[in-house]
């Protein structure tokens, strides 16, 4: 068994990462969920979250965009629409999106469509401010 | 016998049309390359998913989900992907004929074919061929090849296929080789046919789905569709480029050859006039002695 996973990010742009880790820990559809090695074969939707993952005693820090997380024999694949370093996010912006959505969520009736794509919105800049904070 | 005002004229304008050619090539090849760089990143991205994807059909049985299933010949839909601008060779008219030629062919084997087409440019050259079948139209969608792009148009292919008003969705689109090779290439979006995964590669060990098999299949197949779009796209994008380069720098080629045999026109003219003053004042000059 190995004692390292190999995890490997790719967005439809490029391949964000491909390296190895000690733990992954990442915010699954049913729940957060940590992989350690020789975890079982596993496969899994992902929502809009915080991924972390560990290298020694570093831990960094990605913010998702909805996807997929794909375990097979120490691979850790993960297939997001986007994905964010927390040195790439721009603090700035995303604090002036989540008083955007904040505003518009107040304004609009909560059967209406675009309720449902601020409140999205809404839960990208939290999640964007989050990892941003634990650079 | 052109004179020599109207030769030095014509030179002129042959060389604005070259410096402008010339420039286009320019602006061309640059984006040639960042549209390659896009297509090659986005590779990763594609295999993966088709890697999942394969590895789930193993397990999954073939009607499982309404994307997946065969429907038979009914209605289908071809997404034409062209450019909204010209100057790129037969970029445009090569992908257009072959949309043309699909409809002509297999008129019979479907109760109907109807045609979305993506760029200004294959619009303007079937509506007069076979407008009936053109359904709509989205021009100005490609200036840049993003993935909200090709979600939007996945989305709306896929509403459409679910509500059953197509029974087959294809792609048509210029396939990058290189900056002088494209191919047309025509693509079966759906129903999805799932690549078959080496037998070695499957594992006997079962998965973990998370939420369940239905729930990720229903996930990942819209998903597939996005990517296909995508994929198209961007070598849509970057096969323009090509052929606008290499369309343009045959056309500052033939502008050099065009200026040289002018010039040349252009100094026999102005020697003969020389000769010609020569001749006159010679035999004036003998006419007085």
């Amino acid at each position: 068994m190995a004692e390292t996973l190999k995890l490997e990010m790719v967005t439809p742009y490029k391949r964000v990462l491909a390296e190895e880790v000690d733990e992954v820990t990442a915010p699954g559809f049913v729940g957060e969920l940590g992989i350690l090695p020789g975890h079982t074969p596993l496969l899994t939707t992902l929502k809009v979250g915080e991924l972390s993952y560990k290298r020694g005693k570093e831990t960094f820090y990605v913010a998702v965009n909805w996807g997929y997380l794909d375990v097979e024999h120490d691979t850790v694949t993960v297939l997001v629409d986007t994905a964010e370093k927390a040195d790439e996010i721009d603090l700035a912006r995303a604090k002036a999106a989540l008083g955007r959505a904040e505003d518009a969520l107040k304004m609009l009736p909560h059967d209406d469509k675009k309720y449902m794509i601020m409140e999205a919105a809404l839960q990208r800049a939290l999640v964007r401010i989050r990892v941003a904070g634990e650079r | 016998m052109p004179s020599l005002k109207d030769i030095k004229k014509r030179i002129g304008s042959v060389k604005n049309t070259q410096q402008i050619t010339k420039a286009m090539k320019m602006v061309a090849a640059a984006k040639l390359r960042r549209a390659q760089e896009a297509a090659v990143s986005a590779r990763p991205y594609a295999e993966k998913l088709q890697a999942v994807m394969s590895n789930l059909a193993q397990r999954e049985e073939a009607d499982a989900h309404p994307l997946l299933s065969q429907r038979g010949t009914g209605r289908a839909l071809i997404v034409l992907m062209t450019a909204d601008r010209g100057l790129c060779g037969g970029f445009n008219a090569n992908v257009s004929k072959e949309a043309e030629r699909f409809i002509r062919v297999n008129e019979q084997g479907f109760d109907a074919i109807d045609l979305m087409i993506i760029g200004r440019k294959g619009r303007d050259f079937l509506k007069n061929r076979v407008g009936d079948n053109i359904t709509r139209v989205h021009e100005n969608i490609t200036t840049e090849a993003t993935y909200k792009t090709a979600q939007l148009i996945a989305q709306d292919v896929v509403a459409d296929y679910s509500e059953e008003k197509y029974d087959a969705v294809y792609v048509l689109y210029n396939a990058f080789q290189s900056a002088i090779v494209h191919n047309v290439t025509l693509e079966q979006v759906l129903p999805i046919e799932p690549k078959e995964a080496d037998a070695d590669a499957v594992d006997s060990v079962d998965y973990i789905y998370e939420p369940d098999k239905g729930g990720v299949l229903a996930e990942i197949l819209p998903k597939m569709v996005e990517v296909q779009f995508f994929r198209g796209l961007l070598e849509s994008k970057a096969s323009e480029h090509g052929a606008r380069m290499s369309s343009m720098d045959s056309a500052s080629r033939n502008a050099a050859e065009m200026i040289d045999k002018l010039t040349l026109q252009y100094n026999r003219a102005r020697q003969a006039a020389i000769t010609k003053e020569l001749m006159e004042i010679i035999s004036g000059a003998e006419s007085i002695k």
